[in-house]
């Protein structure tokens, strides 16, 4: 389980996290929404164990341990995983490397390749002039092999074509084993009781939606959780009238 | 010949252009013999040790010749293969009359101190041509091994690649595990002749107080390929070199790659340049430098002299643990319709790589020696799979070292 309490981070002089509080539940997925600039990304990348994201107050315990002073590795260790908005390239270190560290040498790359539509890319330099969509393909292939219990998506869907959208909406909804698929041994209802995996995923167009079920939505508003709801409730009235009903809250 | 020993009297004294001034008189050169070793694997395990780290195979497996020089003596020298000639340069001045024509006719006798010295004071180098024609696919290798302490080593090498032949040779440096204070003068001079390709990779593993001064220039001839691969990722004392290649057949091609890790108290000053002084010729040079506390100066320099020309510079440099990295790119066009471009960056690795590296599970330290590796990591096209293997071990080695 994922457990934050009154969490409140500084990115250089600025606060950008006020007093979060958050829960995910063995088995539960997230959706958190927010405008541009509300810290959804930070709020991740603060989980994650970014070094530049400093707490100030709260605190963050993951599997009942505290990790809010826990260094990224050591968190990636306890099966937090997570797919970036903006992941930085490395020259030369190929992307087949990375799935290799990932998988500690544990999967195929080809064959994990080939699943996620990165067979072209494999070889490439990680990132290195990577269209958008690519980037996106490439950082599933590597949660895919990293196999976390904690998955963070930064808007996996965002700038990805058609086809595409179909194999990351489902690939996600695998990971987070959210997948509807009848099984002779288990009913429905038995299999979603063992869902272990958690899921945070951030989305602005909320397509995601349309591949997986989701438990809870967040609202991240000027670096304050102001809703928990029903992700579909609260994309609906951000599509009809934006950000402007959240501001309501807010104050 | 007393033409040139006149000439290199009148250098005996002169400062190099660039690197830190050696006083030659503080080295010894007098003759250290060594038997001549028929097989390699009878070397001894430490030699044999600090030999492997320098790309020789003691048992010559996918290997078509091999020269070893161990201080002043040759103690191995032989061509496996038809249409490869592999000898010191004694032996083949001695043979062949002609060859005359090309000591000492691209470098000049006259360069510097460390020229003057070895043609004044010469003890040996290698002789290693390809016949024309001839495919030798299978790299020559060659070894100079620095063993007496305080030696000063001047040798000469000439290579030659004939008419319509390949040759690919690997050249390390070395000294044994306990050498500390040496100088190393080395001349080479490249021919390569029309449609020939050539590849050098050199390797060099000094020790901390040895001094190095290679001067070597090479001469392509139209549609010629000549691939110059330069590692040295080992601590020396200093080294000082400017390796120049000429352009001048249609289409002759040379790249210049070159892969450097410097150490505390170290001072590394590796340039390349190229000349293209004839139709369609293409240069491409490449460095990595990685300094660990050592001061290195990567210079470029590609100067183009004929419309149509293409030529490419890239200078990357690291800055670990301090020490400074001194980027010199050059491009002189003296011509319209030059085509010259050059790239230059230096700094530290980006934290932000570090960390997306650690967040798919690698330690701060594996995650940097990942990126230092990829750093390194640059493809050179044209070489043989053995002798890219050879260079993914010298840097897979040195990267143990820089950690
Ligand atoms: N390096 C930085 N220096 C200064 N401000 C920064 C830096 N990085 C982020 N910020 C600011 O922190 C705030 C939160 O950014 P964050 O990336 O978390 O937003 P976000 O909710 O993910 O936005 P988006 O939907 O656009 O991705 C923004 O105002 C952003 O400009
Ligand atoms: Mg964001």
């Amino acid at each position: 389980m994922l457990h934050i309490e009154d969490l409140q981070v500084k990115l250089g002089d600025k606060e950008i996290l006020k007093h979060i509080d958050l829960e995910i539940n063995p088995g539960e997925t997230h959706i958190l929404f927010g405008p541009n600039g509300s810290g959804k990304t930070s709020l991740l990348m603060t989980i994650m164990g970014y070094p530049q994201y400093k707490v100030t107050g709260g605190k963050i315990f993951f599997k009942g341990e505290d990790i809010t002073h826990m260094p990224v590795n050591e968190r990636a260790k306890m099966g937090i995983g997570m797919s970036y908005q903006r992941p930085p390239t490395i020259h030369g270190v190929r992307t087949r490397q990375m799935v290799e560290i990932c998988a500690k040498n544990k999967v195929d790359p080809e064959a994990l390749a080939a699943e996620l539509n990165c067979s072209e890319f494999l070889e490439r330099d990680i990132n290195a002039g990577f269209s958008g969509g690519e980037i996106k393909r490439s950082e599933l292939l590597q949660l895919t092999a990293q196999d976390s219990d904690l998955l963070l998506f930064d808007e996996p869907e965002s700038g990805v074509d058609l086809e595409n959208i179909v194999l990351i909406g489902n690939t996600i909804s695998h990971l987070l084993q959210r997948d509807f698929k009848i099984d002779p041994e288990k009913t429905q209802k038995e299999r979603l009781k063992e869902r272990t995996k958690m899921g945070l995923i951030i989305t602005h167009t909320g397509f995601i939606l349309d591949y997986l079920t989701a438990d809870k939505g967040q609202v991240l508003y000027n670096g304050v959780l102001v809703c928990a709801s029903n992700p579909r409730e609260i994309f609906r009235t951000i599509s009809k009238v934006g950000y402007e009903e959240c501001i309501r809250c807010a104050i | 010949m007393r033409n040139l020993d006149e000439k290199a009297l009148t250098a005996k004294e002169k400062k190099a252009k660039l690197g830190p001034d050696v006083d030659i008189s503080s080295y010894g050169s007098e003759t250290v013999s060594h038997d001549y070793v028929e097989n390699l694997v009878s070397l001894s395990e430490s030699d044999k040790a600090r030999m492997i780290l320098a790309g020789v195979d003691a048992h010559e497996k996918e290997r078509s010749g091999t020269f070893i020089q161990k201080d002043t003596a040759v103690i191995h020298s032989r061509s496996k293969q038809e249409g490869l000639e592999v000898m010191s340069i004694k032996e083949a001045l001695e043979k062949y009359d002609w060859l005359e024509e090309y000591y000492w006719n691209l470098v000049s006798v006259e360069t510097d101190k460390y020229t003057s010295l070895a043609q004044l004071d010469l003890q040996n180098g290698y002789f290693i041509r390809s016949l024309p024609g001839s495919k030798v696919t299978n790299p020559v290798q060659s070894c100079l091994y620095l063993a007496k302490e305080n030696l000063s080593q001047n040798v000469h090498n000439i290579i030659i690649a004939e008419e319509d032949s390949e040759l690919h040779i690997i050249t390390g440096c070395a000294t044994s595990e306990h050498l500390q204070r040496a100088l190393h003068v080395g001349i080479s001079e490249f021919y390569v002749k029309k449609n020939a390709k050539l590849s050098f990779t050199m390797i060099h593993n000094w020790s901390e107080q040895v001094m190095v001064r290679p001067r070597s220039v090479g001469r392509v001839e139209e549609g010629g390929l000549f691939l110059n691969n330069y590692i040295c990722m080992k601590p020396v004392k200093s080294l000082q070199m400017y390796p120049t290649t000429h352009l001048v057949g249609k289409g002759a091609v040379s790249r210049f790659y070159s892969l450097l890790v410097g150490s505390p108290g170290g001072e590394i000053d590796v340039g390349g340049r190229v000349l293209l002084e004839a139709e369609e010729t293409r240069a491409e040079i490449v460095s990595r430098a990685i300094t660990n506390g050592g001061k290195i100066i990567a210079r470029g320099d590609l100067i183009g002299e004929i419309p149509g020309i293409k030529a490419h510079l890239e200078c990357r440099g690291l800055i670990l643990n301090g020490g400074n990295i001194h980027a010199i790119p050059e491009l002189q066009g003296n011509i319209d319709g030059v085509e010259m471009s050059h790239e230059a960056a230096v700094g530290k690795i980006a934290q932000e790589e570090i960390l997306y590296l650690m967040s798919r599970g690698l330690s701060e330290d594996e995650a940097t020696s990942t990126i230092v590796r990829g750093f390194l990591s640059v493809d050179i096209p044209g070489l043989p799979p053995g002798l890219k293997a050879e260079i993914d071990r010298a840097v897979e080695q040195s990267d143990k070292e820089v950690m």
